[in-house]
């Protein structure tokens, strides 16, 4: 069932994703209702007998999230690394996870990835709850990553390294999967370099390739893991640039970032993470002017001495 | 030592023909069942009980093989299998030539199994990450980016399997297998010249391992790939190549 809904809603150009501002109007949060009902009769059903499941349908689809994270945990060993976060992100959002370094921004994101499994709590992707989902896989397609080791295939080309899962897992045909690699190649200003093997390439132009390349698999929200932490001031402006135009083009990020001005231009939502848990979440200004919380503002003074 | 090569050589040509036989049958087999030891073995733990439990014995009994067949000496695992089935069948044994192949081929799949553990356990994390967040599973993560990777890595390892393997069969004149090295022991039977003919022998093999050795390299060669790549639109496209690493030079 989470398959079925998974493939028919979720395919869609990145151009098509979000307009922006979303404001939720009653009628809004009605049809969104009934969508969430239409998507899948099976789970009308289900919801029916079932009012718990009724009411999560109808709370997250109708405010739109694409991913809603519930109470998550994570322990390694004796080790809490997360307790309780609670956030949801909607179509469109740009989220900036900030906060110091150790503070579980990247396994918040690699557990939303499921690359950690969470030790309590749950992930909701569009409602439905992936957090034990037997196809990780067919999740993993939806939602893109970039690393901040970019992790290109070393064997593969940069056209070959964009293509290799629309060919693969997408099963597109050759010719037009390199067609909708170049064009994404393109988008982050990399095809010029389409026969170039990732280790011949500079530290910005392999993260561009990265980018292009998770953009390939046209997934609904792509995560960042400190996209720009490798590379050296002039790569990192590479990088954010193409990452403003995608935040532009309507495309739902979350990123994990250091990098302040990214976040306070670009975000729409600013989560500040310290010691496992969210201290404070809102808007650019809510954080980076307004907080009156103790801890952020250490933090923002800390990183404006830098 | 020419005299005998003359007067001998369809012999030898056979014995050597059935040696590179065993030899390279042996090691791409044995590749084949390295390679799916260790995507098995590298497979991530299954969720479900049932799964997990037959994923640990089939782990144990992977195990087991790799260590038996490292364990024991080559001659002594022809001579059990050999003799082993003629009992078990009435006497009736198993094909000399087919026993060969067979022998060879578990006995490199064993140490082949390790070399691609090896292999596997070199690729960095991030290439399988990378891989699974495009939404791979194993099995595709494993044959599209891994194993390419690792089999470029364990190719100077799989090299050395190859020469062992020339040299080892050798050994399976105990079972009547016609290598190089039974036809030598005819040979020296009827002619009584014990050292040219196995100085003759120890040429010939010396001559098959060094070739197999440059014609592995070349294949390192080819699979590094070219130093150089072309950048599209700009002059150097017409004009062909550019030095790697001269990454900000394009146009665009």
């Amino acid at each position: 069932m989470t398959d079925e809904i998974l493939t028919t809603d979720m395919i869609g150009d990145i151009s098509e994703i979000g307009t922006g501002d979303n404001v939720v109007t009653n009628e809004v949060a009605v049809n969104d209702t009934a969508e969430c009902n239409n998507a899948d009769g099976r789970l009308q059903t289900e919801a029916q007998g079932n009012t718990v499941e009724s009411a999560d349908c109808n709370q997250s689809l109708s405010d739109d999230n694409i991913i809603t994270i519930e109470h998550l945990g994570k322990t390694f060993g004796e080790h809490v690394v997360l307790k309780d976060i609670d956030f949801s992100v909607r179509k469109g959002d740009v989220t900036c996870i900030i906060g110091p370094s150790g503070s579980g921004k990247s396994t918040l994101l690699r557990c939303i990835n499921l690359f950690e499994e969470p030790t309590s709590g749950r992930i909701l992707f569009h409602g439905q709850d992936i957090t034990n989902t037997k196809n990780v896989s067919q999740y993993r397609r939806k939602v893109g990553m970039v690393f901040q080791s970019f992790n290109l295939f070393n064997n593969y080309s940069v056209l070959g390294n964009c293509t290799i899962g629309l060919r693969k897992i997408l099963r597109i045909k050759k010719a037009e999967a390199e067609q909708i690699a170049l064009d994404y190649l393109k988008s982050v200003g990399m095809d010029a370099y389409v026969k170039a093997k990732p280790k011949q390439l500079s530290g910005g132009q392999k993260q561009r390739v990265a980018i292009a390349r998770a953009l390939c698999m046209q997934p609904e929200v792509i995560l960042f893991d400190e996209p720009t932490s490798a590379l050296d001031p002039q790569m990192t402006g590479e990088v954010l640039n193409v990452m403003q135009e995608l935040a532009k083009s309507g495309l739902t990020m979350i990123v994990v970032t250091h990098e302040m001005t990214f976040a306070r231009d670009v975000a729409n939502k600013v989560v500040f993470m310290s010691d496992g848990v969210i201290v404070e979440e809102g808007s650019p200004q809510d954080i980076f002017e307004n907080s009156t919380n103790e801890r952020t503002r250490v933090f923002l003074n800390k990183e404006n001495e830098k | 030592m020419i005299k005998i090569l003359k007067e001998y050589y369809p012999l030898i040509f056979q014995g050597v023909g059935y040696t590179m036989l065993v030899a390279i049958f042996g090691t791409i087999i044995g590749l084949l069942i390295g390679l799916l030891i260790g995507m098995y073995r590298t497979m991530p733990t299954p969720k479900n009980k049932f799964l997990k439990v037959l994923k640990k014995i089939g782990d144990i009994i992977l195990s087991a093989y790799i260590e038996i067949f490292r364990g024991t000496p080559m001659m002594v695992q022809a001579l059990v299998i050999f003799w082993g089935f003629a009992l078990l069948n009435d006497g009736q044994t198993l094909d000399v030539t087919g026993s060969a192949l067979l022998i060879v081929s578990i006995n490199t799949g064993a140490y082949m199994a390790e070399i691609v553990r090896g292999g596997i356990i070199s690729i960095d994390r991030g290439q399988f990450e990378g891989a699974q967040a495009i939404g791979m599973g194993h099995g595709k993560t494993m044959f599209y980016i891994v194993i390419p990777q690792a089999l470029r890595n364990i190719l100077p390892s799989v090299t050395n399997e190859f020469i062992i393997n020339i040299k080892d069969t050798s050994v399976l004149n105990v079972i009547g297998f016609a290598e190089l090295f039974f036809q030598a022991k005819d040979i020296v039977q009827e002619t009584y010249q014990t050292f040219a003919t196995y100085l003759l022998i120890a040429i010939i093999y010396f001559v098959l391992t060094y070739s197999i050795s440059l014609i592995l390299r070349f294949i390192e060669k080819k699979m590094d790939g070219k130093k150089h790549f072309t950048i599209l639109g700009s002059q150097s496209d017409r004009a062909d190549v550019v030095a790697a690493n001269s990454g900000g030079e394009g146009n665009d």
